[in-house]
C-alpha cells in the first residue's frame, strides 16, 4: 500500500514478525478480516484505529493470548523470527517470551516489587541468586524504577503509583529478554506526566527492541511512529510511514479520523 | 419541596431503625442467653463446664467438653475432606472448563446449595452410614455401627461444599484477566499462572469462604444428628458415636426440663455455640486482614 518502493523494500529486509492471512472469528462475528502485515524491526509500529476495531484482538494473536478466550477462532499465519506461532508445536510459554506486554492498565502480580520483575526469570529456570538480583536491577534500572523503589524492593507492587506500576510492569516484561514489546494502549489509563516517562522510554527502548504500539490517540501515533497501521472495523486500511499516511490519507475512514482525531 | 425533605428525612430515619434492629438482634440473643444460662454458671465453674467430662444432669454435673469436642472432631473431619475438592473444583470451573459445563454445573451448585439439610441426613442414613460399617471401619480394622463422627464429618462435608463452592467460584472470577494475561504473557504456563497469581490473588477471599464454610459446619444440626450417634463420650477414634453441641440443644430441649439446671445447661450449650462461631468468624477475619497487608 505505501508508494515508495524503497520503504517497501526497507520494512521487507528487516521483517521481526509477519501475519499471512489472519482471521478471527467469535461466533458468527468476523472480528479481524485477512490480516496481511509485516512489522519492522527496531521500529516502533504504531495500531491506530477507534474503539472495537480490533487492535487489540490483533496484538493478542501476536502471543497467543488468544488461547484465553475459548469463544476466539483464529485461523492463518503468524510468523515470529520463521516460527509460525499459530501453527507450531514448539512450546507456547517460551514463545511468549519472546514478547513483552503492557496492557492498558497495569496488572502488578500479587506479590512484591522485586518478585514481580524476578518471576520470569524464575520461570525461564534461572535460580541463582546473584544472577536474578542483577536482572531485577538492571531492568528497573531500564525503565527509570530502581532510584524510586531500591530502598522498598520487597513491598506489595500495589503500594506504587499507577504510573510506577505501569513501568514496573514495563520492566518485568523487560526481564524475560523479549524481541518485540506488545503495548496496548499503556499510557490511557496514567496522567501526562506518567505517559511521556512512557513514550520517552519507547523511544530510547527501540534501540534494542521491536515496539508494537497500539493506540486510539493520533497525536501519539504522529508523535512515535516510525510505521502505522490504520484498522477500521477488523480491517486494515492503509499502512505505511507516518508521512505517507498523515500528510497524504488516501482512505475516507482515515482522512474522517485525522479531521475527528485532532 | 417540604414533600421531599419530608420524606428524605423519614428514609433516612427508618433505615437507620432497620440498621439498628439487625445489629442489636445476635447482641440480644447473647445477652438473653447469658441471663438463662447464668443460673448454670453460678452453680459451677466455667472451667469445669467447659473441661470436663462429666455429663450427669440428673445428679448436677455438667461437663461440655464431651459436646465441644464431638463438635470440633465432626468439623474438622468435614473441612478435611471438602475444602481441597471446593479448591480444585472451583479452579477447574473458572479457568478451565468449557463455557457448556460451566452453565451445566452453576445450577446444579445452586440446587444442592439450596437443599434442606434433612434429606442430606436421609441420604446419609441411607448411604454413608451403611458405607461405614460395611466398607470404611473394616478397612481400618474395627467394627462400627456406621452411625459415627466419621459419618457426621463425610454428611456434612458434602453439605459444605456446595456452599463453599459458591464463594471460591465468585472468588476466582473476580481476579482480572489482564493478570492472568500479564503472567501467560511473562512465560508461565496456565498452571503456573493459577498457582502464583489467581490463587495467591484470592488468598483474602478463598479464607472467608473456608471461614464461612467452617462455621456454618460447626452450627449444622439435623444432617448432623441423624448419623452421628449422639451418644455422650470423648473418643480420638473416628469409627466411635459422637455428641455434637447443636444436636444436643436440638435433641434434649422440651424434653427433660423437669431435671434442675437442664434448662440453664441447654441454654448455656446454645451460648457456648453462638461464642464458639463468633469466635471462628474473628479469627478468619484476622487471616483475611493479615493477608490483604502483605
Amino acid at each position: 500500500m505505501t508508494n515508495n518502493p524503497t520503504d517497501t523494500q526497507v520494512i521487507q529486509d528487516c521483517t521481526i514478525l509477519s501475519i499471512r492471512n489472519l482471521n478471527v472469528h467469535a461466533g458468527n462475528h468476523h472480528i479481524l478480516k485477512d490480516i496481511n502485515l509485516e512489522i519492522p524491526k527496531n521500529r516502533i509500529t504504531v495500531l491506530l484505529g477507534p474503539s472495537g476495531c480490533g487492535k487489540t484482538t490483533l496484538l493478542k494473536c501476536m502471543n497467543k493470548l488468544t488461547d484465553l478466550y475459548r469463544e476466539l477462532k483464529v485461523t492463518g499465519n503468524i510468523f515470529i523470527e520463521d516460527d509460525d506461532i499459530l501453527n507450531t508445536s514448539k512450546n507456547i510459554p517460551s514463545i511468549r517470551q519472546k514478547m513483552g506486554l503492557l496492557s492498558q492498565r497495569p496488572y502488578p502480580l500479587p506479590v512484591s516489587i522485586y518478585k514481580n520483575v524476578a518471576y520470569g526469570i524464575k520461570l525461564k529456570g534461572i535460580r541463582d541468586r546473584k544472577l536474578i538480583d542483577y536482572n531485577v536491577e538492571k531492568h528497573l534500572k531500564e525503565v527509570g524504577l530502581w532510584n524510586e523503589v531500591k530502598d522498598r524492593l520487597h513491598s506489595p507492587a500495589t503500594s506504587l503509583s499507577i504510573g510506577q506500576q505501569q513501568r514496573l510492569c514495563l520492566a518485568r516484561g523487560l526481564a524475560v529478554k523479549p524481541r518485540i514489546i506488545l503495548a496496548d494502549e499503556p499510557t490511557s489509563a496514567l496522567d501526562p506526566i506518567s505517559s511521556k516517562i512512557i513514550e520517552n522510554l519507547f523511544r530510547n527502548l527501540k534501540e534494542n527492541y521491536t515496539i508494537i504500539l497500539v493506540t486510539h490517540v493520533l497525536r501519539q501515533a504522529i508523535r512515535l511512529a516510525d510505521h502505522v497501521i490504520f484498522m477500521y472495523n477488523g480491517e486494515i486500511i492503509e499502512q505505511g510511514t507516518p508521512d505517507e499516511l498523515f500528510n497524504n490519507p488516501k482512505s475516507e475512514k482515515l482522512k474522517e479520523y485525522m479531521v475527528e482525531g485532532n | 419541596m417540604f414533600r421531599r425533605i419530608f420524606f428524605d428525612r423519614t428514609t433516612k430515619t427508618w433505615m437507620i431503625t432497620t440498621m439498628v434492629i439487625i445489629l442489636l438482634m445476635p447482641v440480644i440473643i447473647g445477652v438473653g442467653l447469658y441471663l438463662k444460662s447464668l443460673p448454670l454458671l453460678e452453680h459451677q465453674s466455667l472451667r469445669t463446664l467447659l473441661f470436663t467430662s462429666d455429663w450427669q444432669p440428673s445428679q448436677g454435673k455438667f461437663g461440655f467438653w464431651p459436646f465441644v469436642a464431638g463438635s470440633i472432631y465432626v468439623t474438622l473431619i468435614a473441612f478435611v475432606l471438602s475444602a481441597p475438592v471446593c479448591l480444585l473444583a472451583g479452579i477447574y470451573l473458572t479457568q478451565f472448563a468449557s463455557s457448556r459445563l460451566v452453565k451445566v454445573m452453576y445450577p446444579v451448585i445452586d440446587i444442592l446449595a439450596g437443599l434442606p439439610s434433612v434429606i442430606y441426613g436421609v441420604w446419609g442414613i441411607l448411604v454413608v452410614v451403611p458405607f461405614i460399617s460395611k466398607f470404611l471401619a473394616p478397612i481400618f480394622g474395627t467394627t462400627s455401627s456406621g452411625y459415627t463422627i466419621m459419618a457426621g464429618g463425610i454428611v456434612l462435608a458434602v453439605m459444605c461444599v456446595p456452599y463453599m463452592l459458591n464463594m471460591i467460584t465468585e472468588v476466582f472470577k473476580t481476579v482480572p484477566m489482564g493478570l492472568r494475561e500479564a503472567s501467560l504473557s511473562l512465560g508461565a504456563t496456565f498452571w503456573e499462572s493459577v498457582k502464583h497469581v489467581v490463587i495467591r490473588k484470592s488468598y483474602p477471599g478463598i479464607i472467608s469462604a473456608f471461614g464461612l464454610g467452617i462455621a456454618k459446619a460447626f452450627g449444622e444440626t439435623m444432617a448432623v444428628m441423624m448419623v452421628v450417634g449422639n451418644r455422650v463420650q470423648v473418643h480420638f477414634n473416628p469409627f466411635e458415636a459422637g455428641y455434637p453441641l447443636p444436636a444436643l440443644i436440638a435433641n434434649n430441649y422440651g424434653e427433660m426440663l423437669s431435671i434442675p439446671l437442664y434448662d440453664s445447661a441447654l441454654m448455656f450449650a446454645a451460648l457456648l455455640l453462638l461464642v464458639i462461631i463468633l469466635l471462628i468468624n474473628l479469627i478468619f477475619r484476622y487471616f483475611i486482614f493479615k493477608t490483604r497487608e502483605r
